[in-house]
């Protein structure tokens, strides 16, 4: 017999498979079923947004933040809204930061019940996705009754948050924190002992503590390496200080390990949310600095000032001295955050987004090397890709 | 945490000549060096005891269109260690080519590749210098200032060649941009017309 020169096949994953949880198109080179090179083609999702910002004024701007990381959309609004504070030195009312953390916890909750679901469902679980998204419909609906819509928020503003929680929120937010413990105990009832999860989980992707420095890892993809760091306990923001939670990390840095680290904080977050709840006092609600948040309508009907007020900050917007920042939040992915430069008018001269997703993405070659066809998704899954934030 | 004034001092001392100018502003460290101590400076900061900086968090490009050196490059780093942040950042000129970090921290790979494609700024030294975020085959750099915010081309599916393709951007309506500022301080068009007013009567 004659020897036949094998050759390496290259596969194209994507850009519309349903596994790639987006439009990603992943050219992997696979020798019989082993990959030996991973190339992620992104941007296919991009859509300019920071060139868009630079065009807008502060204001307008705060809604391309919530297309970015579309299941958590409050938490990058936080990002920017942090990085105005910053520089305009304007203080935050108490129940305002309070609103805001608890809005951030629930966007942590949405993204890691779509996470933790969708990775089952790329192994093979059905039914955690279907028992997750009715509670994620829930927790949309608070996001509505706060702010007028269920994706795309626009509730953070420099100073504050748009409007006060509307009435009975508090209450129904304060039941839901009762009952959803028990739901995630149904979830791990069906997958952190499966013996089918864990077989495609286990072991798969691994993350030294090394690697995740120097690939710029952030969130749950370095805690499950076993680095302990947050930026709500390292470098707190808003209320974080007044807050008692635990981080969890890992041990493996594995995908089962990232798994069972978005499952703990789901839990830690329920109760940082209770204790929102608790500690949230009746009070404003945005700065009443009326250069920078708008009067209220009542105001506008009877005083001349409020009315100029209003007028300028709807058109030309507030204005923001010369500076340049960094400012990071602890986003459900990862340290997301938002590099400033500001130029003393009223739109940003320079408005660059870290998202967290984009260097997890780029780590693809280096995690898949050597694993099978079939832990592509697995992989994929646990890095919790969005490609809203990595195409911007 | 370790003092940020301590640990200025003490980048300072160590790397006297290359270190241009440093502040603390916000809680962070801003340092402005030279291109061509890049390298050096990074590595120093990364494997020292006394700073870690062992996280690249970000590097980006600013454009300001009417300097001679154009861009400024900017690397944002992160010390877990001692859970500081440093800004790095220098300017070039417009054809200037930088050195690449992807040696030092792998995870630059990506970040160099947004930055060309945004800014055409080229790396030396890179592993895999492509467009990253952009179409394939597309042309310009879209974040550099002098780059129409609507673009030059759009995209649309061709019935008679019955594939995908690229035209110039046909708008119904321009891109309005207002002019808000405040009336006594004198609004730009304004000025011109009385300035053009002005020098016809003369």
């Amino acid at each position: 017999m004659t020897k036949k020169k094998i050759k390496n096949l290259n596969l194209n994953f994507g850009p519309q498979h349903p596994a790639a949880h987006g439009v990603l198109r992943l050219i992997l080179e696979l020798d019989g079923e082993v990959v030996e090179k991973a190339d992620p083609h992104i941007g296919l999702l991009h859509r300019g947004t920071e060139k868009l910002i630079e065009n807008k004024t502060y204001m307008q701007a705060v809604p391309y933040f919530d297309r970015l990381d579309y299941v958590a959309p409050m938490n990058q609004e936080h990002a920017f809204a942090l990085a105005i504070e910053k520089i305009l030195n304007i203080e935050v009312p108490i129940r305002a930061q309070f609103i805001r953390v608890m809005f951030c916890e629930i966007g942590r909750i949405l993204s890691h019940i779509l996470n933790v679901t969708t990775q089952a469902l790329d192994v093979g679980a059905l039914t955690p996705s279907l028992w997750g998204f009715e509670e994620r419909e829930t927790l949309m609906t608070f996001y509505e009754r706060a702010s007028g819509s269920r994706l795309h928020a626009n509730y953070f503003r420099a100073g504050g948050v748009h409007q006060d929680l509307p009435r009975g929120l508090e209450a129904d937010i304060g039941s839901f924190c009762e009952n959803f413990p028990k739901i995630i105990n149904d979830l791990e009832n069906l997958l952190t002992d499966n013996r089918i999860f864990k077989q495609r989980n286990v072991d798969i992707g691994i993350v030294t503590k090394e690697d995740a420095l120097d690939y710029s890892f952030s969130g749950v993809m370095m805690r499950g390496s076993g680095i302990a760091w947050d930026l709500r306990k390292s470098q707190p923001y808003d209320c974080y200080q007044q807050l008692d939670f635990k981080v969890p990390v890992g041990k493996n840095g594995d995908c089962y390990d990232r798994y069972l680290c978005r499952i703990e904080e789901m839990k830690e977050s329920v109760l940082i949310i209770k204790q929102c709840l608790e500690k949230m006092e009746k009070g404003p609600i945005k700065t009443f600095d009326g250069k920078i948040s708008p009067p209220s309508k009542k105001e506008i009907k009877q005083s001349m000032e409020a009315l100029i007020h209003h007028f300028k900050l709807f058109t030309e917007g507030y204005r923001v001295p010369k500076d340049e920042i960094y400012t990071a939040v602890e986003a459900p992915k990862g340290e997301f955050g938002v590099y400033l430069i500001s130029d003393g008018s009223s739109k940003p001269y320079k408005c660059k987004i870290r998202a967290p997703g984009f260097s997890h993405l780029q780590s693809m070659d280096y995690l898949i090397k050597g694993h099978m066809l079939a832990d592509v998704p697995a992989v994929l899954g646990s890095l919790d890709i969005v490609f809203g934030e990595v195409d911007r | 945490m370790i003092n940020l004034k301590d640990l200025e001092k003490k980048i300072n001392s160590e790397l006297t000549t290359k270190i241009n100018s440093s502040y603390i502003k916000h809680n962070q460290l801003y340092f402005e060096i030279d291109k061509d101590d890049l390298l050096d400076v990074v590595l120093f900061i990364k494997t020292n005891n006394k700073t870690k900086f062992r996280q690249l968090i970000d590097l980006t490009v600013v454009d300001y269109p009417e300097k001679t050196k154009r861009f400024k490059v900017v690397y944002l780093f992160l010390s877990h260690e001692f859970n500081q942040r440093l800004i790095l950042s220098y300017f070039i000129s417009e054809n200037e080519i930088i050195s690449s970090l992807t040696s030092i921290f792998p995870s630059a790979n990506w970040m160099e590749r947004e930055v060309f494609d945004m800014y055409g700024v080229n790396f030396k030294n890179h592993p895999d210098l492509r467009r990253i975020l952009t179409d394939y085959g597309f042309e310009g750099h879209p974040l550099r200032k002098d780059f129409p915010l609507t673009g030059h081309t759009e995209v649309r599916y061709s019935e008679d060649k019955k594939k995908v393709i690229n035209e110039p951007v046909k708008l119904e309506q321009n891109y309005r941009n207002f002019d808000y500022e405040s009336p006594w301080e004198g609004t730009k068009y304004i000025k011109e017309q009385t300035d053009t007013n002005d020098k016809k009567k003369n």
